[in-house]
């Protein structure tokens, strides 16, 4: 492509590290190089190139490069591009809230559980409210785990019970009583209309108005959950997009142990 | 072919004959067994189909009357012929009537075998012209076309709407894709049920109906003329209604479909009961319609490690080969799986997967190797998980590994862009054009790391074999010997459904079925 194999481009811009201008770094600092890759529903040609080339000043790309397009099928094409993010953000602003807890491996988690419970740690989870989706509380849950974490059920020192999925919130509680659960894992994927947060909401008022709020750890996930807003909703935390059972587990555990539950 | 890893023949036989005895042994428990879905696949067969106002399948409103009233003991078959004698109706008449309430399956009164039979024979005859008919179709294709040598590259389409997986699958069929699987929507496996209709709703998949079968079915045929192609058609049987999925692939012309013995026993908690005899009928309905199966073996090493469990594959490629053969399917509809699943991060690891791959493919000779990509160790590293996707390509064209199931580089991330499936088939043809007869250039050291390992691995599963054929398949997954998964008798999803036939029973499409295929 015509910027060819060496960066010959002069340095027209500040190359001191701004972290309250913060931009990707390719070779050189603050030139912004990205790389993406996408599809049109458009012929492989010259229109579709330059509409790709659109597309990524739209994004922010300065001087898009498409380094490689290819036909899909007639009407899709794939493309390749390269660019300079104009785009900056602000790091010395950017607060994050997350679990903290350090997350241990099963075998290390099982051990913690030996020394400082002395006893199975019972986790009751399920999809509750109208949600049918299970593949989030199966993900944490279930032997088989996910992306090679194993689940909760395989753990020597927790007894877990996976209700399923569209479990009412009244039901959730009455198993947890009837099972002695510490811990309760409640997950959400259906978030139409915020219906999630107010499924959410009621169990913690379920809980409060029956005084049972502090027996248990309460933890919520699934994809559009982050820590803070369970944090908001009453949750002791809040599991997203990327977390596993092994996180969960540790979480819970040492909560546990903070709040010497026994 | 000559064995490039001296594996020890004895042992081999040994533990195939260890199989055969468990799946013999089991097989006489599944003799004196039906299940709902086994009578529901029944009821299918007869052109018993649709929903009725409840959106309640006609195949559920017919059996869960006939197990209300204690009738599932004598069949389906036997209900709905003597019903037919009885109302002159059709199998679907009868089952409107039934949900009409018009009539009581239990309170009519009883005819004899010989003019159940006479009615029934009809009915199943035109069901077997329907499924010979499709076998015939495939063959054609396959004459006219030619079938593909070499592996078949194997893709999935899972965007939750049909009408959206055919412009997938249509793509992915241009761009090289031999075989289309169309992934079912989370949660389906546990459904005692087959939704109807097409659908257009899923998460993480599409619902298994009839009418999404015929929609993709029509459209692979569609491209598959136009790229002078084959496109297999390949769905799930596996959770509660294997046998009926089962029916429903005949009936649609599916080629390959997953089937093993065990997944839903150990990784979905159905009771082992219901699925070791739902599995048999839903073999026996696979092996008459030329549907090669896929079998679950993967699974073993996404739940334990890859490297110390690799004799729990062998072991279960073994008994699914038992079980397959019970059901009376040929070797060459055995689509035994396995998967490259071993930790990148420990040496020689490629080896081990080599030796693997070599065992299975000289051990079971005849069968179409069903070869699952890397799951477990693709991080989201998406440049990394090419070159993961590459090293399993290696293995496949290197062992004649033949269902090739395409790895993507976006594992772990999000069910595949148009664009993932189209890289995975580039990396995958680009490997099996630049070493295709590579496999055959090559011998493995006498005493080194590859011949050693597959001899190990298959002295670990003759043991493990003779360890089940002593305790019994239902004591060994009680035992949680397999997998690691402790699964009790009378535990786990569906066993309500299952029943102990009476005299009166007779399943006709098991007796035209098994042991053949269609021509």
């Amino acid at each position: 492509m015509s910027s060819g194999l060496y960066n010959t481009h002069k340095i027209d811009f500040d190359t001191t590290l701004d972290l309250t201008r913060l931009k990707p770094y390719g070779d050189t600092m603050n030139d912004g190089k990205v790389q993406t890759s996408f599809t049109l529903p458009v012929k492989d040609d010259e229109r579709g190139e330059e509409a790709a080339r659109q597309i990524a000043k739209k994004m922010g790309l300065d001087e898009p490069n498409v380094a490689f397009h290819t036909a899909l099928d007639e009407e899709f094409t794939f493309y390749v591009v390269y660019g300079s993010c104009v785009h900056t953000v602000n790091y010395e602003d950017i607060h994050v809230i997350t679990v903290e807890s350090d997350t241990m491996d099963m075998e290390t988690t099982n051990d913690y559980i030996r020394e400082n419970i002395g006893r199975k740690v019972v986790m009751l989870g399920a999809s509750t409210g109208t949600d049918a989706h299970t593949v989030g509380i199966d993900a944490i849950m279930n032997r088989k785990g996910f992306a090679g974490h194993y689940g909760l059920e395989r753990y020597d020192m927790i007894e877990a019970l996976n209700m399923g999925s569209q479990v009412l919130n009244e039901d959730f509680i009455k198993k947890a009583l009837e099972i002695h659960a510490d811990v309760l894992l409640v997950s959400q994927t259906v978030t139409q209309k915020d219906v999630h947060i107010q499924n959410l909401t009621n169990l913690i008022e379920l809980l409060e108005a029956e005084g049972l709020r502090d027996k248990f750890i309460v933890c919520c996930g699934g994809p559009r959950i982050t820590h803070e807003l369970a944090k908001e909703l009453g949750y002791d935390a809040g599991f997203g997009a990327g977390k596993y059972a092994d996180d969960v587990a540790s979480f819970a555990v040492t909560e546990m142990v903070k709040r010497g539950m026994k | 072919m000559e064995s490039k890893l001296g594996l020890n023949i004895e042992l081999v036989n040994q533990a195939r004959e260890s199989a055969a005895r468990v799946a013999a042994d089991v097989q006489g428990f599944i003799d004196q067994h039906t299940t709902v879905t086994v009578e529901r696949a029944v009821c299918r067969l007869l052109g018993i189909d649709g929903v009725n106002d409840m959106d309640v399948p006609m195949p559920n409103v017919v059996v869960d009357h006939l197990l209300a009233s204690s009738m599932l003991p004598a069949g389906a078959a036997w209900a709905i012929g003597n019903a037919m004698i009885e109302t002159g109706k059709d199998p679907q008449g009868v089952a409107e009537a039934v949900d009409a309430g018009e009539i009581d399956l239990s309170k009519l009164p009883a005819h004899s075998d010989e003019e159940i039979r006479a009615v029934i024979t009809p009915v199943v005859n035109a069901t077997m012209e329907r499924i010979n008919k499709n076998v015939r179709e495939r063959n054609e294709f396959l004459k006219e076309f030619g079938d593909k040598e070499g592996p078949y590259l194997y893709i999935i389409v899972a965007t939750g709407n049909i009408y959206e997986d055919i412009i997938q699958a249509k793509a992915g069929a241009k761009q090289g894709a031999d075989i289309i699987a169309v992934i079912r929507t989370t949660g389906q496996s546990l459904l005692d049920y087959v939704p109807y209709g097409a659908t257009t709703e899923g998460f993480g998949g599409t619902y298994a109906t009839q009418e999404n079968f015929r929609l993709m079915r029509e459209a692979l045929d569609e491209v598959g003329k136009e790229q002078k192609r084959y496109i297999r058609l390949c769905n799930y049987c596996s959770g509660l209604c294997m046998p009926e999925i089962a029916a429903m692939g005949a009936l649609e012309r599916l080629d390959v479909m997953l089937n093993d013995a065990l997944y839903g026993i150990l990784f979905r908690d159905i009771n082992m009961q219901r699925t070791i005899v739902d599995q048999y009928f839903s073999r026996v309905i696979n092996g008459y319609a030329g549907v090669i199966i896929n079998t679950g073996e993967d699974n073993y090493l996404t739940t334990d490690d890859a490297i110390t469990a690799a004799h729990t594959v062998l072991a279960s490629q073994f008994l699914n080969e038992a079980f397959a053969k019970e059901a009376g399917m040929r070797e060459e509809q055995m689509g035994l799986g396995h998967a490259f699943e071993m930790d990148p991060s420990v040496e020689n690891t490629f080896l081990y997967e080599l030796a693997q791959a070599q065992m299975a493919r000289e051990i079971f000779p005849k069968a179409p190797l069903k070869y699952m990509p890397p799951t477990k160790f693709m991080t989201g590293n998406i440049f990394r998980g090419h070159i993961q996707d590459a090293l399993f390509n290696m293995i496949t064209i290197l062992t004649g590994q033949k269902l090739q199931l395409l790895g993507m580089m976006t594992e772990a991330i999000h069910t595949p862009f148009m664009s993932d499936r189209a890289l995975a088939i580039e990396n995958a043809q680009y490997i099996f054009r630049t070493m295709k007869d590579l496999g055959g250039e090559l011998i493995y050291k006498e005493g080194g790391i590859i011949r050693t390992r597959a001899n190990e691995v298959l002295t670990k599963a003759a043991d493990l074999l003779k360890e089940i054929e002593d305790l019994g398949l239902f004591t060994t997954i009680e035992k949680g010997i397999f997998a690691d998964v402790k699964r009790p008798k009378d535990g786990g999803k569906g066993l309500a459904g299952v029943v102990v036939k009476d005299d009166k029973y007779f399943n006709p499409f098991i007796e035209v079925m098994k042991g053949r295929v269609a021509e």
